[in-house]
């Protein structure tokens, strides 16, 4: 297991190298952003102090060997906007947007492991069909729509819920988060649910695909035959291995939800990652949108190789030694 | 009394109090957020707009960006290269110590200098080549040269404590600890990217502010930004779009105040290359001539276009057509130019007269995410001229593109906006119509390198005049001159819609600020 760890991790670094290069050179050709931080009433002289400010006066493979410098130890350059170090801004944001993420995954497998269950085991009721078609429903409506439909509800409608924002923090065993907090509960609920919406429907989907492809199965057959109990059946020789894929593809999926919650976190002001990595790009800043692509990318490895792990445990046919990729 | 009693009168006692504390919290959505509290960090429009919440300035703008005094109680020119500013006594910085005129020495020392600063103030100050500080209360600045525009430069500057200032980083301003400013609130908290909290400054020189607290929260998506003023998440939003203000309007909680910018919207082009790379002929063939080096072409354009159907069907009414580059009312408006009228026949003619009596093929670069409807407004602008015979193709993109495209020369015709930060007329006429000259940093912002000697003449003699009716007459003939030229093409001024609460009211401002100053209670 360690020499897995251990490979894993030497082709991280190439992969994050190889992602540096690609987000620096791309958000170099898109264009400087000194056009759009300047003043308008800036002069010529004035210009070319923040260009030389910013050190934008260097040619783009200089600048990039001074970023790989910094980032060789730990400093991942400073924001041009914030004036802030980019690993510290995004770090700054990150608690929000993970509490965000992880209250959407709880909802999305609370309610969807439970309802593709039983769309699974009761394929022909009325109700197995209502999930299936909501699941589509899920799939299909645009996020940003949905996240405004339910502020239009709950918030301006109804009044329940807070329409924007994150709610007060308090912090317990050291970590800071609105979920200690009851209006923290009010302002994460419609954001995590319009975020957890789709993953909603992809569990239901994949549980009940993976209860129709179970059931018929011998072992099943043999456990039933056995005279075990419905009840252990269902939890033990079902849920176990469905379990296999619904959690190969939550894995990936925390990782998108964490690294892409733009569309959310806009409509709902939420003040996470995804907020700042779209104000960066529509601002050109650089440092922070390479540090932001490195982060998430160190991420996604990190999520791979814990997928992998727990798959080993899941299934004990899948050996840790074939897992190369 | 019983305890349970004394626990339900403490009780309702609290609450009580609590009640009108939470009418004395103000929460103003934010279309647009500050990068920093720094208020030297970045000279922008909402960066100076929140920090003057908690810093003064020498002299204020008020809502229609006239000067009246602020931290100085009076200035004037004891010579043509000498100012000399008499400061308000008895001003108290938020942690108690006294305003002095070191004071303004010191910030005039950081404000250029702040370090890794994307947009500094040095603009404003750099013609300051000495201060000398007489006495506690009375300050006088030395310029190499005459320096009319002084006031309105050192009106952009806030005044910072030099206690806490130096060796102040960004980073101090922006956690409030180095915000310790003489303004009207004092700061209290910023979360970037969710709010920044002021509670009120009960010793400021210019009376107590009505709210206890104010909370700025920063709403970028504009449906969103509705929304929680429906909501009533929040008390007042700024920019409004244009596509609900019908709506807002007609809610009964709700009240939409309406102001006209200091931003005009215009056309820049491209006047000055023999060639121009967005322009062909109708089979597509590169066009051997520049046809926006004739006047007569530019004369054409600006015919073709129909202003008022722009202001009402794209604009939904929120716009005022435009005829030179600030709105009636600023410094150095002339009174003799006029919103060119629509006439298309005319148009015509003139791009006969011109050589082109088929027209040619033009392209227009807009963005798509820095004006109100700016995409929208190319393509209205697009249809109008097609309609003439300049066949025109509209290329959007976003502002991250954009202005770095358009500074390195890339469009033949563009549109853009500017908004005077000075209020007055030789800001546009200073950065988009004079000619383009590194040494003397003018025309900075000329994309389309217009060019007339004798209206750089005439600014430079503007702004080397001291007394406010000739450098205003200068200003005037200096627009007069470029407007005639076509230098530029003004299509409307940008009006900006504030909508709120019943319960509040707002003075609506032309530099497009939201103060939390400017909002009284309604009633």
């Amino acid at each position: 297991m360690l020499a897995v760890v251990i490979r894993r991790s030497m082709q991280s670094v190439v992969v994050l190298a190889a992602m540096s290069v690609l987000v620096f050179l791309g958000v170099y050709v898109v264009g400087n952003p000194i056009d759009i931080l300047i003043s308008p009433d800036a002069d010529q002289a004035e210009r070319a102090r923040a260009i030389a400010a910013l050190g934008l006066d260097r040619p783009a493979h200089e600048q990039y060997l001074v970023f790989l410098g910094g980032a060789l130890v730990g400093d991942l350059g400073r924001s041009f906007v914030h004036n802030m170090p980019a690993l510290k801004l995004i770090l700054e944001r990150m608690p929000a947007t993970i509490e965000l993420a992880l209250a959407a995954m709880a909802l999305a497998i609370a309610i969807g492991i439970p309802l593709g269950l039983w769309a699974g085991l009761r394929p022909n009721t009325a109700s197995g069909r209502a999930i299936m078609a909501g699941s589509i429903l899920g799939f299909s409506l645009p996020t940003f729509w949905v996240g405004l439909m339910l502020i239009m509800v709950f918030a301006v409608m109804l009044g329940w819920l807070p329409a924007t924002g994150r709610g007060p923090t308090a912090t317990y065993f050291g970590i800071t988060t609105s979920l200690f907090t009851l209006k923290g509960w009010a302002h994460i609920a419609m954001p995590a649910f319009n975020l957890a919406l789709f993953k909603m429907a992809l569990v239901i989907r994949l549980s009940r695909a993976g209860v129709r492809e179970v059931l018929p199965m011998d072992y099943i057959k043999f456990a039933r035959a056995k005279g075990l109990s419905a009840r252990r059946v269902l939890w033990v020789h079902v849920f176990k291995n469905i379990l296999i894929p619904v959690v190969t593809v939550l894995g990936l999926e925390l990782g998108n939800v964490i690294a892409f919650s733009v569309v959310t976190e806009t409509v709902f002001a939420w003040p996470g990652m995804g907020k700042l990595i779209i104000d960066s790009i529509n601002l050109l800043d650089r440092p922070v949108v390479v540090a932001y692509v490195l982060v998430v990318t160190a991420m996604f490895v990190v999520l791979n190789l814990t997928v992998d792990l727990l798959y080993s445990l899941l299934d004990p046919r899948v050996r840790l030694a074939e897992v190369k990729a | 009394m019983s305890n349970r009693r004394a626990i339900a009168a403490a009780t309702a006692l609290v609450l009580s109090a609590a009640a009108p504390a939470a009418a004395q919290t103000l929460t103003v959505g934010l279309g647009s957020e500050p990068s920093a509290l720094d208020p030297h960090y970045h000279n922008l429009g909402p960066n100076n707009a929140m920090a003057r919440h908690l810093f003064d300035t020498l002299i204020l703008q008020d809502e229609r960006q006239r000067l009246t005094p602020g931290l100085a109680l009076s200035w004037k020119p004891l010579d043509d290269t000498t100012w000399e500013f008499k400061l308000r006594p008895n001003v108290k910085f938020h942690d108690g110590t006294a305003f002095a005129a070191s004071d303004v020495a010191f910030t005039l020392k950081r404000a250029p200098d702040v370090p890794r600063s994307p947009a500094s103030f040095g603009i404003y100050i750099k013609p300051i080549t000495g201060v000398e500080i007489v006495d506690p209360l009375t300050i006088r600045f030395k310029t190499a040269a005459p320096y009319p525009l002084l006031p309105n430069d050192i009106s952009t500057v806030a005044i910072v404590s030099q206690k806490h200032g130096e060796n102040a980083t960004t980073e101090d301003y922006n956690s409030c600890k180095a915000a310790v400013g003489t303004g009207p609130y004092k700061c209290v908290e910023r979360v970037a990217g969710d709010r920044v909290v002021m509670a009120r400054n009960d010793a400021y020189w210019g009376g107590a502010q009505p709210w206890q607290r104010v909370v700025f929260k920063p709403i970028k998506s504009a449906p969103t930004r509705v929304a929680a003023l429906l909501a009533g998440d929040v008390d007042l939003i700024d920019d409004a779009p244009t596509a609900d203000i019908e709506r807002l309007k007609k809610d009964a909680r709700l009240s939409v105040v309406q102001g006209v910018s200091n931003r005009v919207i215009y056309l820049h082009l491209d006047s000055d290359r023999a060639e121009s790379p967005g322009i062909a002929d109708k089979q597509g063939n590169p066009l051997k001539a520049n046809p926006f080096k004739d006047p007569k072409v530019r004369k054409a354009l600006s015919k073709a276009i129909n202003r008022p159907a722009i202001v009402d069907r794209v604009m939904e009414g929120v716009a005022i057509p435009a005829g030179q580059l600030l709105p009636d009312g600023f410094f150095g408006v002339s009174s003799k130019l006029r919103v060119e009228p629509f006439d298309p026949e005319g148009a015509r003619k003139l791009l006969a007269e011109a050589g082109y009596p088929n027209g040619f093929r033009v392209t227009l670069a807009t963005p798509n995410d820095r004006y109100i409807n700016d995409e929208k407004i190319a393509q209205a602008i697009a249809q109008m001229l097609t309609r003439i015979g300049i066949e025109t193709k509209v290329d959007a993109m976003p502002g991250a593109v954009y202005f770095g495209r358009a500074s390195k020369l890339e469009f033949s015709l563009m549109l853009v906006g500017w908004g005077s930060g000075t209020g007055e007329a030789s800001s546009p006429l200073k950065s988009l119509l004079a000619s383009f000259d590194q040494a003397k940093g003018m025309g900075a912002a000329n994309r389309g390198r217009y060019s007339n000697p004798q209206m750089d003449r005439l600014l430079e003699r503007a702004l080397a005049t001291v007394d406010d009716k000739g450098r205003e007459a200068l200003l005037q003939q200096a627009t007069e001159v470029a407007i005639g030229d076509l230098g530029i093409v003004p299509l409307h001024f940008q009006v900006n819609t504030w909508a709120m609460k019943k319960a509040v009211k707002y003075d609506a401002r032309t530099d497009e600020a939201t103060l939390a100053t400017g909002i009284k209670r309604a009633n």
